[in-house]
């Protein structure tokens, strides 16, 4: 086993629970919890492949994926911000919603057969790094060097820039920033709709790059949720948000690949001799997601750091302070 | 009437009008805020606004700030009709409002936070040049502030002067305050006063809204006075009016200020407080070393500005907060670190600060709320069940004893005026019949008619026997209630005083407690009774 | 729209104010909206279908009629609302105390695994009587089930997991857990599903009476909708008549409060997370011993566990409303199953769900037509 290339692969993996995970970290930072992201991924992802399919232009195809994942997280927003409705529950909704009318509309297409990809190519001087040009800077999608990019620029938008500043303050302290003339309720519909296109655009990355094609449900397998207590570990810090994504990314990869080889770590191995052990190797993703949120609410408790004060709170101006 | 007089020319106001508001209505579900109000600001004076709690004075002001619109009236500003739809419109016609609750986002630095909804910076922050200006702007204003400093790390008077920076980095001409003085310490004040005159000195108008007569008509050129809504007074002199007709013209009748407050008869000691510490919700030490203690048949006060550590105290005291050193003893029995069932078992009652937050479910009804204590014990519980018939009788008679307004006890009490909820509290911590009860802020935010009645139901209990602790910010409830005061500083206690109960005539009362006040003041700004004394001592020698 | 409170048409003469309900509606209106909530919802389903080439009106017409047209296909559709009652009353008593625990599918599939091991391992010889498999079938299923909500629900106590992620987690390791079993162990032939169940092991059905009765003959229907009305009778009884039970809603109302009335949350959020865990478990454990009579993923982890979360919302968390509101989602799920596209359904769902919280708006605030005066 070559685990450069496992690795390698992981990165790409890591990619989708990354725009997956920074998407929500935006909404959250706003005060809204979108729950949705599993149903607006599979909206993306369905999105991208049929449109692919239909235009055979994968860039179309990115594109529609992310529109359309936002607008349906405008759903949410509306019933969320203007209706002040339950932020979970809403969230719940949207994750049916979106794989219904994922499947639906994604009828017949996982017999559509193959599309054109998104390119991969490397990065010209980076992959003679040993060891991490292999893993990050070689033939790798297109996609996956967006994510390396969206990591420090989210950083510095939300703590160096002005709209980070107010998107921190709407998110902490709503009224403080409504009484300086920052639009709560624009803000916070602007920061579900980037949730929802980075949501669309993880899905995309899925069909159009890391495992290509539409699988109904499958497609997504839960990642979504994943990235929901990824945002938990990375205590909303897009880097911490990269550290999970990756390494869970890669954790999949892992699964897919230990059960190929005869011989591991010198020892027959378990995994080929007896598959149904996969099942195991399979719960393994979910098993550390709770994991994960068990360190990240650990820490969290102790270092009294948490969510964004307001997050799950509806903002109602006007009404009588006492 | 005053109202007359002020409106007729008879005197040419000498400054030119800067503000100007005619007929401003607004309504809010159930109540009429402000029923046709009018208001008029001069150029460099301090207006003072008097009202009761719930009169409307807030809310003509955050009508003035943009923050809430009128459903009539107009707005006139240097002579120019406005309409705002936003804080940020009125702040471009230069009036700005610092909120009784400050509206600062904790995580950020004060820098930070007056940058906040600004044009500059465009996009990116450089936040070291503005840390200088901000820096130079508090020099010229005499408010010191470090811009560095994260809001939370600030005191409360600190985090004031910021709010204030703030509106004078947008360059304001007009400063709305929201009783500015709540939040201070006597000491702390006078110095407010004196940026508010700096600033009136440098061509600035100020806005003084306030329930305290007596800091008003000290600090105010004119004054205003609403009542129910309505304006009983517009830009009186303040020279020219005694504090007696103001009182009138605030409360619609004369304010008996006299309890009928019998001498108390104190016994055993029932509550012990020795050596607490405990830390607040962010980690930081919020009482350092507190000892105090309660006896039978009287009404201990602990007065502080807020933020001081009395919540932290009365959580220690309940079981809702964990003390990392010392002991809280309930007749002997230990009771801190240990759950709150274990207090209510004991016999303590406790009124929260925070009445919709901890003192009641919003979406259950007045019955799910007055069980709250005694849902454990027959006849409102047996084997398990609960007793719905016998738990709706003794929510009826509850309503009855108490005077809790509502159609019927199945009502969400989130339906509640602040006053009948509070009424509910008192009902089912007071029903119980408690050994030891505690009181926080039990009359916060409520109007004159319900403040009386929580006074008198305290009373009750003080007759009844039972310890009572009554933490409070304001010092004349204090001063009429209690027969003894800890003044708590930064989660230290400075000094305890005796408030005598006999009733001298009125002039020696006055001058008793103009020195009670100078010393528990002194007090809540950290200088301890015996440093004090010990001063006192000196001056005489 | 950026002011929420008032939403002004320019120059029209009337304009809309939303204000806050000072008083309680009458109490037929909460009902009314929901109503009005579904119907709407029904419409936009029905865009949605014809936007993706079906016919709507053909479509729910077809659900009428295959899940109440006649006898034998209105106890099909109270056979597929069996198994919703349970989940969704395992929903509904989480809920109450605001713990969302949507791992309810899992929990059902964790108590379909515990049942059918008493039969597999086996606990119990496949000649055992009806009254000694179905008892310990039931207390085995609840059992696996509570496990699998303690897990979260102490993970939340003491670490303050967030339970939402953590119960949909386990949802997925259930999964994987059955088919390690079903796969790898218990298979039949090699097939992904278990031997079939001893008779013994069958929750009685009415066709079983068919020779008394013959107005029974062919009807499904079985012990698993008595084992619902009873726990939801219970449950109601919990909820809204014992100290337990006024507990649970004081703290899902305020925990503050809660604390403050001397209430244990840790120990009732690890409580309350079991209960819900065994209803579900109850649920799975009905499925597997009154219709699929074998430990088969597929019929088991067919979304039971999502569906309760709606019907509990529609139901208000109501435990004697979700036995009406399951029957309703009984009738789509039957029905939906021969709908084309196939995942109408679950989109209509979805669509139900969402409207009915958009709905919860109109109870707390009212909308207010008035002239504008100027």
């Amino acid at each position: 086993m070559d685990y450069t290339i496992i690795l390698q692969a992981g990165i790409a993996s890591g990619t989708v629970l990354l725009f997956a995970t920074i998407g929500e970290l935006f909404a959250e930072r706003s005060g809204v919890l979108n729950l949705g992201v599993e149903g607006m991924m599979l909206i993306g992802a369905m999105s991208a492949f049929s449109t692919t399919i239909a235009t055979g232009n994968p860039w179309l195809g990115v594109l529609v994926a992310m529109i359309f994942a936002g607008l349906i997280s405008q759903i949410h927003a509306f019933i969320v911000i203007t209706l002040q409705a339950d932020q979970v529950v809403s969230g719940l909704a949207l994750t049916f919603l979106g794989a219904g009318i994922s499947l639906v509309l994604g009828e017949g297409l996982s017999k559509a057969g193959t599309v054109s990809l998104l390119p991969n190519f490397s990065i010209p001087l980076l992959t003679l790094i040993p060891i991490i040009g292999k893993i990050f800077f070689t033939n790798q999608s297109v996609l996956v060097y967006v994510g390396y990019l969206l990591v420090p620029l989210s950083w510095y938008y939300i703590n160096r820039t002005r709209p980070g500043l107010h998107l921190r303050a709407v998110g902490e302290y709503p009224s403080a920033a409504d009484a300086l003339g920052i639009n709560v309720f624009r803000m916070r519909y602007f920061y579900v709709f980037v949730g929802g296109m980075m949501a669309g655009l993880a899905g995309a990355t899925i069909s159009l790059a890391v495992s290509p094609g539409w699988f109904s449900e499958l497609t997504t397998g839960g990642q979504g949720w994943i990235a929901i207590g990824l945002v938990i570990f990375a205590q909303w810090d897009p880097f911490r948000a990269a550290i999970g994504a990756y390494a869970f990314g890669a954790l999949r990869r892992l699964i897919l690949d230990i059960q190929g080889p005869l011989v591991l770590f010198g020892f027959a191995n378990p995994f080929y001799y007896n598959p149904y052990l996969g099942f195991f190797l399979q719960m393994l993703p979910y098993l550390f997601t709770v994991v994960v949120l068990v360190i990240g609410s650990r820490e969290a408790l102790r270092k009294r750091i948490g969510a964004p004060a307001a997050l799950g709170n509806p903002y109602v101006r006007g009404e009588r302070g006492l | 009437m005053i109202n007359q007089t002020s409106s007729m020319p008879s005197s040419p106001p000498q400054a030119p009008l800067v503000v100007e508001m005619r007929g401003i209505v607004k309504r809010f579900p159930g109540v009429l805020a402000n029923d046709h109000v009018d208001f008029e600001l001069l150029h460099g004076e301090i207006h003072g606004l008097l009202g009761e709690n719930g009169a409307g004075k807030s809310t003509l002001m955050n009508v003035l700030a943009g923050l809430y619109r009128q459903e009539a009236g107009t707005i006139l500003v240097k002579g120019e009709p406005k309409a705002f739809s936003s804080p940020r419109d009125a702040i471009k016609a230069g009036i700005g409002m610092v909120h009784q609750h400050f509206m600062l986002v904790p995580s950020q630095t004060v820098t930070e936070n007056i940058l906040l909804g600004l044009d500059d910076p465009r996009f990116i922050m450089r936040l070291p040049d503005y840390n200088t200006k901000i820096a130079e702007l508090g020099e010229r204003f005499g408010l010191k502030v470090d811009p560095r400093a994260k809001i939370w790390q600030l005191s409360v008077g600190e985090q004031q002067r910021v709010e204030i920076l703030k509106m004078l980095y947008r360059g304001v001409d007009v400063l709305i305050m929201d009783e500015p003085t709540a939040v201070l310490a006597p000491q702390e004040i006078e110095g407010l006063f004196v940026t508010l005159r700096a600033m009136i000195a440098q061509g600035k108008s100020v806005i003084f809204i306030s329930h305290k007569l007596q800091e008003v008509s000290v600090i105010a050129d004119r004054v205003s006075v609403l009542r129910r809504g309505i304006a009983t007074a517009s830009g009186v002199p303040s020279k020219g009016v005694s504090r007696q007709e103001l009182a009138r013209l605030m409360v619609g009748r004369d304010v008996i200020f006299a309890l009928d407050k019998k001498p108390g008869r104190p016994q055993d000691v029932v509550l012990e407080v020795t050596d607490v510490h405990a830390e607040s919700d962010k980690g930081l030490p919020a009482l350092r070393g507190i000892s105090l203690n309660v006896r039978a048949g009287e009404i201990v006060g602990v007065a502080g500005v807020a933020g001081n550590g009395q919540s932290e105290l009365s959580q220690v005291i309940s079981g809702m907060r964990r003390c990392a050193q010392g002991q809280v003893l309930l007749n002997g029995d230990k009771i801190s670190n240990r759950n709150t069932l274990f207090g209510i078992q004991h016999g303590m009652a406790y009124v929260p600060e925070d009445r919709t937050h901890v003192g009641s479910a919003p979406n259950l009804s007045v019955t799910d709320n007055v069980i709250m204590k005694n849902f454990r014990k027959p006849p409102i519980s047996k084997n398990g069940l609960l007793d719905m018939k016998a738990a709706t009788k003794h929510a009826n008679e509850l309503k009855l004893a108490y005077d809790i307004i509502v159609p019927t006890v199945s009502t969400p009490v989130r339906l509640l005026s602040g006053g009948n909820l509070q009424r509910v509290i008192l009902a089912r911590e007071i029903s119980g019949l408690p050994a030891f009860m505690v009181a926080v802020q039990p009359t916060r935010g409520l109007d004159v008619g319900a403040i009386e009645g929580v006074h008198r139901l305290l009373l009750a209990q003080r007759e009844a026997g039972a310890a009572v602790l009554l933490v409070s910010e304001e010092l004349e409830e204090l001063l009429s209630l209690c027969d003894r005061v800890y003044v708590i500083y930064e989660g230290k206690i400075m000094g305890e005083v005796m408030i005598g109960d006999d009733e001298p005539d009125e002039g020696a009362a006055l001058s008793l407690s103009k020195g009670l006040v100078d010393t528990i003041g002194q007090m809540m700004t950290g200088t301890p009774l015996d440093q004090i004394q010990k001063e006192g001592v000196a001056a005489h020698d | 729209m950026t002011e929420p409170t008032t939403l002004n048409k320019r120059r029209a003469p009337f304009r809309f104010r939303i204000e806050p309900r000072l008083s309680e509606p009458p109490a037929w209106y909460p009902a009314a909206v929901s109503f009005g909530a579904i119907i709407v919802a029904l419409i936009l389903g029905g865009v949605l279908i014809s936007f993706a080439g079906g016919d709507p009106i053909r479509s729910y017409l077809h659900i009428a009629k295959a899940s109440f047209g006649d006898i034998g296909v209105l106890s099909d559709t109270i056979v597929k609302a069996t198994p919703i009652i349970l989940a969704a009353l395992a929903c509904s008593v989480a809920f109450r105390m605001k713990l969302w625990n949507i791992g309810a599918e899992g929990q059902f599939i964790m108590g379909a695994f515990g049942a059918s091991a008493i039969v597999l391992a086996p606990v119990l010889p496949a000649e055992t009587s009806r009254w000694i498999f179905i008892p310990v079938m039931m207390i085995a299923g609840m059992a696996a089930g509570a496990i699998w909500g303690f897990i979260p629900g102490y993970l939340k106590a003491k670490f303050n997991v967030n339970e939402i992620i953590s119960t949909l987690m386990l949802n997925y390791v259930a999964v994987a857990w059955v088919n390690f079993w079903i796969f790898g162990v218990w298979t039949e032939g090699g097939f992904q599903m278990s031997p079939k169940f001893p008779d013994g092991a069958w929750l009685p059905r009415l066709s079983d009476y068919a020779k008394a009765f013959p107005i029974f003959r062919g009807l499904t229907t079985h012990l698993g909708l008595v084992i619902g009305i009873v726990a939801a009778i219970i449950l109601w009884f919990i909820i809204f008549r014992s100290r337990w039970g006024y507990e649970i809603r004081l703290i899902g109302d305020n925990p503050n409060a809660a604390q403050y009335a001397g209430i244990n949350i840790t120990r009732n959020t690890i409580w309350v997370m079991m209960l819900s865990g065994a209803l579900a478990g109850l649920g799975g454990m009905s499925e597997v011993g009154g219709v699929v009579h074998r430990l088969q993923t597929a019929p088991v982890a067919a979304g039971y566990g999502f569906t309760g979360i709606i019907v509990a919302w529609l139901a208000k968390l109501n435990p004697l409303a979700i036995i009406f509101v399951s029957i309703l989602f009984g009738a789509l799920i039957l029905a939906g199953r021969e709908i084309q596209p196939s995942g109408v359904p679950k989109m209509i769902q979805g669509i139900i769900l969402v409207c009915l919280i958009a709905s919860d708006f109109l109870l707390r605030y009212r909308v207010v037509i008035e002239r504008v005066e100027e």
